[in-house]
């Protein structure tokens, strides 16, 4: 019955409590059959990212939005952060956890930098490291709830790639999360191209993001784009695309088939 | 000033008759005796100077670092038993991390020397262990602006405008006390720290030495980071120049 579960889980508290302190775990580990569990789900959610190669560098999308469940609770959150000089990392989902790795590698940074041998770290090192990072998580069953993009060009090398919250890793000329992955990557594979100026990689972009606005319910008309070339990561400030509301069939949506709606 | 204390020598929680603990004051003997390290603190930053005696041919230019970054915004250069040096550095480096993983915030300069010292006095205090046989200056630049402080064995931190420890430290004092550190840039303090740690340095005593240099200041973005390779040419070329002149002045 829920209800004795429920109460024998109060039991196992209380006497796990008073044989081992205050561990979250202890009567797990003298009664197997209690599970251990960790936060399942997210709370603040981040929306989709996007990333594609072009000629002199990659550039990443974003919208400002941080989802409390289906209220778009906040609407400045910055999902596109730079690591050291050449590496940029978008986040999808949970925007707590998404802090913490930020606090994880800003720790990698400052340790690599204090050996102080002219060697800094680049997107795919960072790549490597967030793989491990992500995969260790989720082996202890209590994953980073986020899909992250990282992108950046080092020593000419142009570099873009995901990871999952399961550690899935993956390198590639044009990547989405979240939404953006039904909605913008086949976009991008009909109209990508490996020469893309600056222009055209930022119109392209524009295009997929205002898809994903207007049919992704947790995105919001509030985007950057960072640009990361070998000079560095620049990342623009927070605009908005133009919409188009005045379709016909939007004046009147009933016409031929009125009814209750 | 007797320097030999017979019979309370033995162990750093002996005190002598004159009220002296003889183990720190040998440990400080070890540091009088290597190589002269440097700071001085400008109006837009610090920057620090060793003087690193090479002692084999062998050795590799640029190997054996003295200066050590300790977080983005400190920076500590060691004078004394290298050995002990790196285990203040490291100490340092953990009470930085551990400060910003708590406070959130970079640990401020002052903070930062108080944990030093307070690890360094710690090892005076009991007769199991021995006191560390190394001062350490530090450099750093945070939100009351750019400081100095010098850490010695005994355990106490103090805040200089400009401080020297090792060999040469009496006449690179003297020379340190002459500068106008107040209205000077960092730019102009490196070449007179390259002048100073190239005039101290004993040609007859020891053969070759190598100069190791950093800073913190407005200019390398409030960040620690050795100064950089066409700046430290210049500082050399000019100290080298100034000592040949001083010769030739004779």
């Amino acid at each position: 019955m829920r209800w004795e579960e429920e109460g024998m889980k109060q039991n196992a508290f209380i006497m796990g409590n008073k044989l081992m302190g205050s561990n979250p775990h202890a009567f797990s580990l003298i009664m197997p059959s209690i599970p251990i569990t960790h936060t399942q789900t997210p709370y603040v959610t981040g929306t989709s990212v996007l990333g594609i190669k072009y000629k002199d560098g990659v550039l990443i999308a974003a919208d400002t939005a941080g989802s409390y469940g289906s209220t778009t609770r906040y609407k400045s959150v910055e999902r596109l952060r730079p690591i050291g000089q050449n590496t940029l990392v978008g986040a999808t989902g949970e925007m707590s956890d998404f802090q913490t790795i930020l606090q994880i590698l800003d720790r990698l940074i400052i340790t690599n930098a204090m050996f102080d041998d002219d060697n800094t770290l680049g997107p795919p090192d960072i790549h490597s490291y967030l793989n491990r990072v992500m995969y260790n998580q989720r082996n202890k069953l209590d994953p980073f709830w986020n899909t992250l993009m990282l992108g950046g060009v080092k020593n000419g090398v142009k570099y873009l790639g995901n990871v999952t919250m399961l550690g899935l890793h993956y390198v590639d000329d044009h990547v989405a999360t979240g939404f953006g992955i039904h909605l913008a990557q086949p976009i991008f594979r009909n109209e990508w191209n490996e020469d893309m100026t600056l222009e055209q990689g930022t119109k392209l972009l524009e295009k997929c993001m205002l898809v994903l606005f207007y049919r992704d319910r947790s995105a919001i008309n509030k985007m950057q784009i960072a640009n990361i070339t070998e000079d560095g990561v620049k990342i623009s400030e927070p605009y908005a695309l133009q919409t188009k509301w005045d379709y016909e069939a939007f004046s009147n949506p009933t016409v031929g088939n009125e009814g209750s709606w | 000033m007797s320097t030999i204390g017979t019979g309370y020598d033995l162990s750093v929680t002996t005190f002598s008759p004159d009220g002296r603990v003889f183990q720190i004051e040998y440990a400080t003997k070890a540091v009088d005796n290597s190589g002269t390290v440097i700071g001085v603190r400008c109006k837009d930053g610090v920057v620090l100077g060793v003087e690193k005696l090479i002692s084999s041919k062998m050795l590799l230019e640029g190997s054996n670092r003295r200066i050590h970054a300790i977080n983005r915004h400190a920076g500590m250069a060691l004078a004394g038993l290298a050995a002990d040096g790196r285990q203040i550095v490291t100490r340092a480096r953990t009470e930085a991390a551990n400060y910003l993983s708590f406070y959130g915030e970079d640990v401020p300069i002052k903070e930062l020397s108080n944990r030093v010292a307070h690890y360094s006095h710690l090892c005076t205090l009991y007769w199991w262990l021995r006191p560390f046989g190394s001062s350490s200056i530090i450099g750093g630049y945070d939100m009351d602006g750019p400081q100095l402080y010098t850490i010695d064995p005994s355990g106490v931190a103090y805040r200089y405008y400009g401080a020297a420890i090792g060999k040469g430290r009496q006449a690179a004092k003297t020379e340190i006390e002459k500068l106008r550190l107040a209205q000077m840039t960092c730019r102009e303090g490196v070449m007179a720290v390259a002048k100073i740690i190239y005039g101290v340095h004993d040609e007859a005593k020891d053969k070759s030495f190598e100069l190791e240099m950093s800073w913190v200041c407005d200019e390398s973005n409030r960040e620690h980071q050795r100064i950089p390779t066409d700046l430290l040419m210049e500082a050399k070329a000019m100290a080298r120049d100034a000592q040949e002149d001083d010769l030739d002045a004779f």
